[in-house]
Order: C-alpha cells, then sequence, then structure tokens
C-alpha cells in the first residue's frame, strides 16, 4: 500500500510529501503522524511541501488538524517549503493556515522548532 | 488550434480527482498559462473534482480549450447527477458545508477562476463550469 514515509530525528518528525496524495492517503499520512508522535515522544514535527504543485481545502484541513493534533500530544508542527504561486492560490481560495506555523525551507524550520521548544521549556520553568 | 480541444475525465473514485488535477496541470502547460494561472486553476478543479464525487455521488469533469480572436482560456465543466444542491445561496456562503470539508470548495473555487457559472436542481444534479482565460 501507498505511504508516505516518516524519518525520525532525534525528538523530531521529518515528512517530505513528494506525490500528488488522494484524499486517503493524506488522511493515512495524519493517522501515522499523529501515532508516530505519540510513540516517540516527538517534540516537534516537520511537513515539508516543497515537492507540492497544488494544496487544495482537503490538504489544508490536513495540515491544520495534524498541527492541531500534535499540540495536545506535545508537538509543534511547522509547514515548510511552499511555492509561492501554491501560497497565492491558498490566501485566494479563503484558506490562511491559521495556527499553522510556516518556515521558507526545512533548514529554517528546523531551527524555529528549536526556538519554539527552548521557549516552552522556559516557560515550564518559570511556573 | 491544436487537434484535441476537448475531452472528458471520469470522476468515479478518489483516485479520480488526482487524475482530473494531473489533466487539468497537463493541458494548462500545454495553453502556457502562467505557473501561478495553473495552479489556481488544478487547485478550482480539485475541489470541484471532489465535491463532485462526494456531494453529487460522481459524474465526470469535460474539458475544453477555448480560442476567442487572440484570447486562450480553458473550459471545465463538472456534471454530476446527485441529489442537487436546495439552497444554494447559503452553500456560496463562505465556510459553510454540509459535508466533511472547510465549506472553501464552490466559493473558493469561484475565487480561482474568471467566470464561474452554476446550475443545480434538486434531483437533478449539478453542473459547475469555470473558465481561466490566459
Amino acid at each position: 500500500m501507498e505511504k508516505i514515509p516518516i524519518l525520525r530525528m532525534g525528538e523530531f518528525l521529518l515528512v517530505t510529501i513528494q506525490i500528488d496524495m488522494h484524499d486517503q492517503l493524506a488522511l493515512k499520512l495524519q493517522d501515522d503522524l499523529s501515532n508516530a508522535i505519540q510513540k516517540n515522544a516527538s517534540k516537534g514535527v516537520l511537513i515539508d511541501i516543497s515537492s507540492l504543485e497544488m494544496v487544495d481545502s482537503f490538504i489544508g484541513r490536513m495540515v491544520a488538524d495534524i498541527t492541531g493534533i500534535g499540540k495536545i500530544l506535545g508537538a509543534e508542527t511547522i509547514l515548510v517549503g511552499m511555492q509561492p504561486a501554491v501560497a497565492i492560490t491558498l490566501v485566494e481560495l479563503g484558506l490562511s493556515l491559521p495556527g499553522v506555523a510556516t518556515a521558507l525551507n526545512v533548514e529554517r524550520g528546523m531551527a524555529l522548532l528549536r526556538r519554539k521548544i527552548d521557549a516552552d521549556g522556559a516557560d515550564v520553568g518559570s511556573h | 488550434m491544436s487537434a484535441l480541444t476537448k475531452g472528458e475525465s471520469p470522476l468515479r473514485s478518489e483516485h479520480d480527482i488526482v487524475l482530473a488535477r494531473q489533466q487539468v496541470r497537463r493541458l494548462t502547460q500545454e495553453l502556457k498559462f502562467s505557473l501561478v494561472d495553473q495552479t489556481k486553476m488544478v487547485t478550482a478543479a480539485s475541489e470541484l473534482a471532489r465535491n463532485a464525487l462526494i456531494y453529487g455521488k460522481g459524474g465526470a469533469m469535460h474539458w475544453e480549450v477555448l480560442q476567442v480572436e487572440s484570447r486562450t482560456g480553458l473550459k471545465l465543466r463538472f456534471a454530476d447527477e446527485g441529489p442537487g444542491i436546495p439552497n444554494l445561496d447559503l452553500a456560496m456562503t463562505d465556510g459553510w458545508t454540509s459535508g466533511t470539508g472547510l465549506g472553501m470548495g464552490l466559493t473558493g473555487a469561484k475565487r480561482l477562476v474568471n467566470d464561474f457559472e452554476i446550475d443545480t436542481k434538486v434531483n437533478g444534479g449539478t453542473r459547475v463550469t469555470i473558465t481561466r482565460w490566459k
């Protein structure tokens, strides 16, 4: 069966979506990621969509849902590498992905994740 | 004009949504649409193909290359034989959904194209026609 690989990098998970996903595959990725966050006690998830030539409302919803699920399970999600044409189209479609953090590429996404996690750690420590 | 100016793709399964958007990508590339315009048309097609499948219980996407004087365009018609949309005004409201979506399908698709027409009848199916000009 088709599957999108989830790579574990220490306390982070990295997903690179390289194919045009049908809806069930997107939902399966959502399930797989939720399970992987829980199993590995991951603190962060990077979803690289630099190969995606289109994000419609279904994929947008999946990304927003993963972000929400991740938050409940204690992981920050960052969407990285969105192509400009995809970003322009998404906004015009009416999806601004509120609550979803984004970064230009994997490297910046990783740096952002670290900052977010360090900041959270500091918050917890101060209480 | 190229030999093939019209055709259709079935919308019977989820995989057909992927095939429909790939077809629209190919057509817009052949017509030399800009990358942003390609992406808008492909995204609109994806939304409407999904609507035809989920709410309309399946149908087809008909495509046609338009050539009016020096203008080139692509027209797509999504036709289903589903239950139709009882309250079109409501369906054309942002964020309204009768199903599991985000409610961005119809209104979102409309914003991504130059012309948008919808023809629906209760128990008589729905036809959504969109056109984007180069």
